[in-house]
């Protein structure tokens, strides 16, 4: 067995050697929380979701190795910025408000925003329909930005959550009425026990809000952009995007 | 640093202010009135009172006050909505917000660590002066107003003090179920400004401010209580 001291050594002088080579991995960060089916954990502990193995897809085609870093989602971009991680990988709509801080790759997937409420409720996901209605959402999310835009004015309430899981609890709790979120990311809610009184409302839409799409967050300016455009592109390419996506979805993820 | 943003979000950073000065002297208020039996019964017995009220100390100071209030919102929460008709009744309104969690939750927590305190210091009062109060004819529960909650009040007071600040600091753990106190609102300014350092460098000051003027106060009645005299 390797004693401590060697592991240590070892990890100092591949820590030393990494740091003086041509390309040092890229950190890429990625929600602390699980965000099925896009980035998830199993039992063992090993990370699984679409997100997931593309990003994997992607540092092989730039030839890179990456790590994946899980931040906190409110901080993502603060840990970006100040250099904690090297690029967000974690299902970031691009928008104008984000660019005004940070710098996107093109998109790698696009789904629609949705309203979920119970089945017997009388909601259709329009800004008369959650009228008196309290509405939970994920905070620093475009979620987020368009309850408040669109709903606040009518809505009893917006409720900003941590994390996805947390609204959808307390969507099953009764304490709101209705939740925003994104479609794909609702499924595996509806389909779990809590889920099944629920349905998606409404398809929620408005550009200016969510943008045009998820892609790699990075810091302005930083030359890695070109390189994930160019790997984006690659994998669209030669099937690889295709592949991965198959596996998890039954439609086009990539969007029109 | 830019400090542009304050006159947008003052008044919810005021709202915000009042929220957690609420939350605070409620569960302070409710958890020290809590304490009093619990201290007391763990020196006077029943034996199972006292259990239980040992058990509840040990429960309550042996996990993360974090997990306690998950447990309460997220836990006990949820059970609520499958009672039949409760969604109708009256209650529902309370039963659905999530301010009367953080308040049962942050109460519990004061009175397992405040419970603590006062065991002690109902310990710590002289016997000898006990048994005048009895032999002057007092009744058990006149001994307990006038002399025994007062002398051990007074021998504990700087460590309620403590206590009371401890509480405040531990406020903004109700931000992670959705109450909008001081925190919760710096968290608001920060995911819409994206600005990181001024709102949390901001609420950290009206944080010290808070502790200063609980400090002051204490330290005014403590003043004004005569000094513990030497068992």
């Amino acid at each position: 067995m390797k004693s401590l001291k060697t592991i240590l050594a070892t990890a100092v002088i591949a820590a030393g050697l990494s740091a003086t080579a041509a390309t040092a991995e890229i950190k890429l960060g990625l929600d602390s929380a699980p965000y099925p089916p896009f980035a998830d954990v199993d039992a063992s502990g090993a990370r699984k979701g679409f997100e997931i193995e593309l990003g994997n897809a992607i540092c092989k085609a730039m030839n890179e190795t990456c790590v994946w870093t899980p931040i906190a989602w409110d901080g993502i971009i603060p840990a970006l910025n100040s250099k904690k991680i090297d690029a967000i990988f974690a299902s970031m709509s691009i928008t104008e408000k984000r660019l005004k801080v940070i710098d996107f790759s093109n998109k790698y997937y696009n789904t629609p925003a949705a309203m979920v409420a119970p089945k017997d409720m009388a909601i259709d996901g329009s800004p008369e329909s959650v009228k008196g209605k309290i509405v939970g959402v994920q905070g620093s999310t475009t979620h987020a930005d368009y309850a408040k835009k669109h709903l606040g004015g009518t809505a009893a309430e917006v409720k900003s959550y941590q994390g996805f899981d947390e609204h959808n609890a307390d969507l099953a709790a009764g304490r709101v009425d209705a939740v925003v979120g994104d479609s794909l990311a609702f499924q595996a809610f509806l389909d779990s026990d809590a889920g099944s009184k629920f349905e998606i409302k409404g398809i929620l839409n408005d550009e200016a809000v969510f943008g045009k799409g998820v892609g790699v967050g990075l810091r302005k300016g930083d030359a890695l952009k070109e390189k994930f455009n160019a790997a984006i592109a690659k994998i669209r390419d030669d099937g690889t995007y295709d592949a991965i996506a198959k596996k998890y979805f039954s439609f086009d993820i990539y969007g029109k | 640093m830019d400090w542009s943003w304050i006159p947008e979000y003052s008044d919810r950073l005021i709202s915000g202010f009042w929220l957690t000065l609420q939350l605070l002297l409620m569960s302070a208020t409710m958890g020290f009135m809590l304490a009093i039996p619990i201290g007391l019964v763990q020196n006077t017995g029943p034996k199972w009172l006292s259990m239980i009220a040992r058990g509840f100390c040990t429960t309550i100071r042996g996990t993360p006050l974090l997990i306690q209030l998950w447990l309460i919102y997220y836990g006990v929460g949820s059970l609520f909505p499958d009672i039949d008709g409760i969604r109708e009744s009256f209650l529902w309104p309370y039963l659905r917000a999530a301010f009367p969690y953080a308040v049962t939750a942050f109460t519990l927590s004061v009175a397992g660590y405040t419970g603590e305190i006062m065991r002690g210091a109902f310990a710590g009062v002289p016997k000898g002066e006990l048994e005048a109060a009895r032999a002057m004819g007092m009744s058990p529960f006149k001994v307990l107003v006038r002399i025994w909650l007062p002398r051990a009040v007074q021998n504990v007071f700087p460590t309620l003090a403590g206590e009371f600040v401890l509480t405040l600091k531990a406020t903004p753990l109700a931000a992670t179920i959705t109450i909008y106190e001081l925190f919760g609102r710096s968290t608001e300014i920060r995911q819409d400004t994206f600005r990181v350092y001024e709102p949390l460098l901001l609420v950290a000051g009206i944080y010290i401010l808070m502790t200063a003027v609980i400090v002051v106060i204490f330290r005014w009645f403590e003043n004004r209580i005569p000094k513990p005299s030497i068992a």
